[in-house]
């Protein structure tokens, strides 16, 4: 076990340590100069503003001089806020991300889970039509739609009644983060229900639930301890990929509800070709997300011992 | 029992199975939402910690508070007034800071913490008050001015905007790093007496004193930052009508009124609390609509809404004017005059604001110079009006076939336009590409690009035309008139006439006001005749207040929203 351990976080430093330098390389070679704003700088402010970031010296040496200040958990100064530090901008707008992502994934755990399990037990009748159909137009309706009817449904529901019932958009309380953290989650939600319905059809059909009625088991009994709980185990598994790909993924729902979310930094920084930015914010998610999978991975080894021998 | 069919079994002896279950799932559902209630409670405490939205209402107009709600376009790169080069940043500068000069509700310049001014000849003389005082109680004082001016002009600031202080002696030597900053020409002769000595006599200094660069800086407050001056609410000190109680980035800024500030009985709010920093316009307009804000843009889609709403519709015009430049470098086709000539003869600007952009506020452009510049007594563009020059295709195609002559070309192969991403932008690239091709023959080639890319190319002159834009940075129409200049940076068409560079020496060094606007006259006609560039919009604003605040005031110079003059009248 722990040698599976130590081998999969070496290979997730690895894969980091490639998306640091494939990032490096190809930000480089986008066209474009950080540097240039709206007005033409002269000679000397620009070789002055070159040399405050480094830019002055050979690509190859700005690259070991990055990776080493990387190491040392430095991501560097913006270049569009000029005295902000990336650390800083990650440490103050991860939280919100995270937030809202964790909220999300809950709702989209809880909600799928529930309508998965519905939708099998009411299999060809009426609630699973309904059901599905829903669940096609999550997965397939981009979330900004939902975004932008949800708010709007939300005015119009303030209007109507006449008292605010949750914020249009913002941030600060829970109430701000009810209608995006339901949005965010909605695709996954929609994923998640499909792969509960088909798991937990697997587990009714399955002969250990046919035992257990023979042997006599209230049905309450046999639907909680035997049903859910062997249907609900695929489900767990795509959580971990599911709550990088939310946390990482709501620039579009961040910039509907005015959230101060990374994700707008992480998109911005790439318009704006806010070099450290971009590096800091893709090597910070790029982590993230590795480290997301390599703790499935690890929780799969731990539960199911023959994935550890392969 | 038939196992094969699953179906079949959950129906047949299964249905007081999925009865129970159903209620299984309904206990379920319940303990799913006490456990969402649960987390929600618990990140309602952490987000306490990441944010503190609380403090200040989120209603628009807080009768009772005296205080109103509005937003930013976006997140402030920086509140250092040295290096702040954009407009939102110089939205909040304005209402927390307070420079020589400040532009009042009609949007004249007054004075600030200059009492009053003198100009003779090289020599500009302020006379600052005495009662101006920092947001720590310290007086505002000449030395504060100097230190400002002399530390951004230093290369190591690299500040952007430095280039604005060049009409004053040795800035732009300082500014290379050829002569040290202490021979810039501002002293602080006392105290509250502030000597500015300029290279030559020009006629629009104070014009230039009203911009954000020019604001001043506390020397001893600035050294204990430590390099972080402006970076946030605790990290600056205030002497303009508000100061910053709270930044949050990227989703709020709160002001409140500043004590300390010397013409405070005229501030008639008490706080403005920048809850949003967002530009998406269908947020914004939901958020008015939800009385969460008291401003907002509009777009063309909203206007039905608005009428049938009965807001108040206001507009402004907010400076900028855009154009398509060609590239007139030797070695482009688009430096052959006819060819130019015959595109610009095909182009119609009002055709494209008013039924292509179909943008509420946009005027079609005629010339570099806009609607709003003032001439000797009236407008600019009265006083010396742009010749009517409708689209002409008969005329057009003449000038293709000389430019094709000259050339040397049996088809002109297809141009390059640089565009940015925008949706303006986009639409307006397509307009012409229609057009050209519609009436000329022409290819038009469009090559979208964002911000800083669309900048390298124009730079390196890698486009036949381009969109592009000015927005003016002090009210006098120099500000526009010197842009193709042939030794300005700015003009990456490198377009150099020495009838032109003539005139704009004219228009810097002349005192006569009669003398510089024949100057920028002169300077409208050569861009016009020799088609420099072709005008497409000047942009402006509809938008919305809430029928409770007034007195907001949106204006070309200064802050671009300004809440300094409104007041609260509670209605109904």
């Amino acid at each position: 076990m722990w040698w599976y351990t130590c081998k999969r976080l070496l290979q997730g430093l690895v894969t980091v340590w490639f998306i640091a330098t494939a990032t490096f390389i190809g930000m480089h070679n986008v066209p474009g100069d950080p540097l240039s704003g709206e007005r033409a700088t002269n000679a000397a402010i620009r070789a002055n503003l070159e040399a405050r970031y480094g830019l002055d010296r050979p690509v190859t040496e700005q690259y070991f001089i990055y990776m080493g200040n990387m190491l040392r958990g430095d991501f560097g100064i913006s270049y569009t806020q000029q005295n902000r530090e990336v650390n800083d901008i990650i440490r103050e707008h991860f939280p919100v991300s995270a937030t809202l992502g964790i909220l999300a994934v809950m709702f989209a755990a809880l909600g799928g889970i529930l309508w998965g399990a519905l939708t099998a037990l009411y299999r060809n009748r009426l609630p699973d039509y309904i059901i599905m159909f829903l669940v096609i137009l999550g997965i397939s309706v981009p979330s900004f739609v939902f975004a932008a009817l949800g708010q709007l449904g939300l005015v119009n529901l303030n209007s109507l009644t006449g008292v605010s019932i949750l914020p249009v958009a913002g941030w600060g309380t829970v109430s701000h983060m009810l209608l995006p953290a339901m949005v965010l989650g909605l695709g996954t939600m929609a994923y998640m229900t499909r792969l509960m319905r088909s798991s937990m059809l697997e587990v009714m059909s399955s002969d250990y639930i046919r035992t257990a009625r023979a042997k006599g088991l209230s049905p309450t009994r046999i639907f909680t301890r035997h049903q859910l709980r062997n249907a609900v185990l695929p489900v767990i598994t795509v959580l971990g990929p599911a709550i990088a790909a939310i946390t990482t993924g709501g620039f579009v729902v961040e910039l509907v509800f005015a959230i101060p979310g990374l994700g707008r930094y992480f998109v911005q920084a790439v318009q704006q070709l806010d070099y450290t930015v971009i590096m800091g914010t893709t090597v910070f998610y790029g982590a993230f997300l590795v480290f997301m999978v390599i703790l499935v991975d690890l929780v799969y080894g731990w539960i199911d011992p023959r994935v550890r021998l392969q | 029992m038939k196992q094969e069919d699953p179906t079949a079994y959950t129906k047949a002896p299964g249905d007081r199975l999925t009865h129970a279950a159903g209620k299984q799932l309904a206990i379920y559902a319940l303990a799913a939402v006490a456990l969402l209630v649960a987390v929600m409670f618990v990140l309602n405490a952490l987000a306490g910690l990441t944010s503190s939205a609380a403090g200040m209402s989120s209603m628009a107009v807080d009768v009772e508070n005296n205080t109103i709600t509005s937003y930013l376009r976006e997140e402030p790169p920086q509140m250092d007034s040295m290096r702040a080069s954009d407009a939102v940043s110089a939205i909040v500068m304005y209402h927390v800071m307070e420079g020589l000069l400040r532009f009042d509700a009609d949007g004249e310049l007054v004075g600030g913490v200059a009492e009053r001014w003198e100009q003779d000849g090289t020599n500009v003389t302020f006379w600052l008050r005495d009662n101006a005082r920092w947001s720590n109680g310290e007086p505002v004082t000449a030395h504060d001015f100097e230190f400002a001016w002399k530390h951004l002009l230093s290369p190591s600031v690299g500040s952007q905007y430095a280039f604005i202080l060049y009409p004053i002696l040795n800035a732009e030597k300082a500014n290379n790093g050829e002569v040290s900053t202490d021979e810039v020409g501002v002293e602080a002769i006392d105290d509250f007496t502030l000597q500015v000595t300029l290279e030559t006599p020009i006629a629009y200094f104070d014009q230039m004193v009203g911009y954000v660069t020019y604001l001043p800086v506390n020397e001893e407050f600035y050294h204990q930052t430590a390099g972080r001056y402006g970076a946030d609410a605790d990290q600056m000190i205030y002497n303009g009508p508000f100061m910053m109680t709270s930044w949050v980035h990227g989703a709020s800024m709160q002001l409140v009124k500043n004590p300390y500030y010397w013409d405070a009985d005229r501030i008639k709010l008490d706080g403005i609390n920048f809850a949003h920093m967002t530009s998406d316009s269908n947020t914004l307009l939901n958020l008015f609509k939800d009385g969460q804000i008291a401003i907002a843009d509009l777009t063309a889609e909203m206007l039905d809404e608005a009428m049938l709403r009965n807001w108040s519709l206001n507009q402004f015009m907010e400076g900028t004017v855009f154009y398509t430049e060609f590239n007139h470098r030797p070695e482009r086709l688009t430096s052959n005059y006819n060819l130019r000539k015959a595109l610009s003869l095909v182009h119609d600007s009002s055709e494209l604001v008013n039924r292509v952009i179909k943008l509420p506020g946009y005027l079609p452009g005629e010339s570099l110079f806009p609607n709003w510049i003032q001439g000797v007594e009236g407008p600019f563009r009265e006083e010396y009006p742009v010749p009517n020059s409708p689209p002409d295709v008969e005329l057009a195609r003449e000038h293709l076939a000389l430019a094709l002559e000259e050339l040397g070309l049996e088809e002109l192969p297809p141009l390059v336009f640089l565009s940015s991403e925008t949706p303006v932008a986009r639409i307006q690239a397509e307009y012409y590409q229609e057009v050209f091709r519609r009436d000329l023959g022409i290819e038009l080639l469009i090559d979208a690009q964002i911000f800083r890319q669309r900048l390298q190319k124009m730079t390196d002159g890698e486009f036949d035309l381009v969109g592009a834009g000015w927005g003016p940075d002090y009210n006098d129409p120099l500000t526009f008139a010197d842009l193709f200049a042939s030794w300005n940076l700015n003009n990456r068409g490198r377009y150099s006439n020495p009838a032109l560079d003539a005139q704009v020496r004219i228009a810097q060094t002349s005192l006569d006001r009669k003398e510089r606007l024949d100057a920028f006259g002169e300077i409208q006609r050569i861009l016009l005749e020799d088609v420099v560039i072709m005008p497409d919009y000047e942009r402006g604003y509809v938008y919305v207040t809430d029928p409770q605040v007034r007195g907001i005031v949106r204006h070309v110079f200064g802050s671009e929203t300004d809440f300094t003059h409104a007041w609260i009248e509670p209605g109904e």
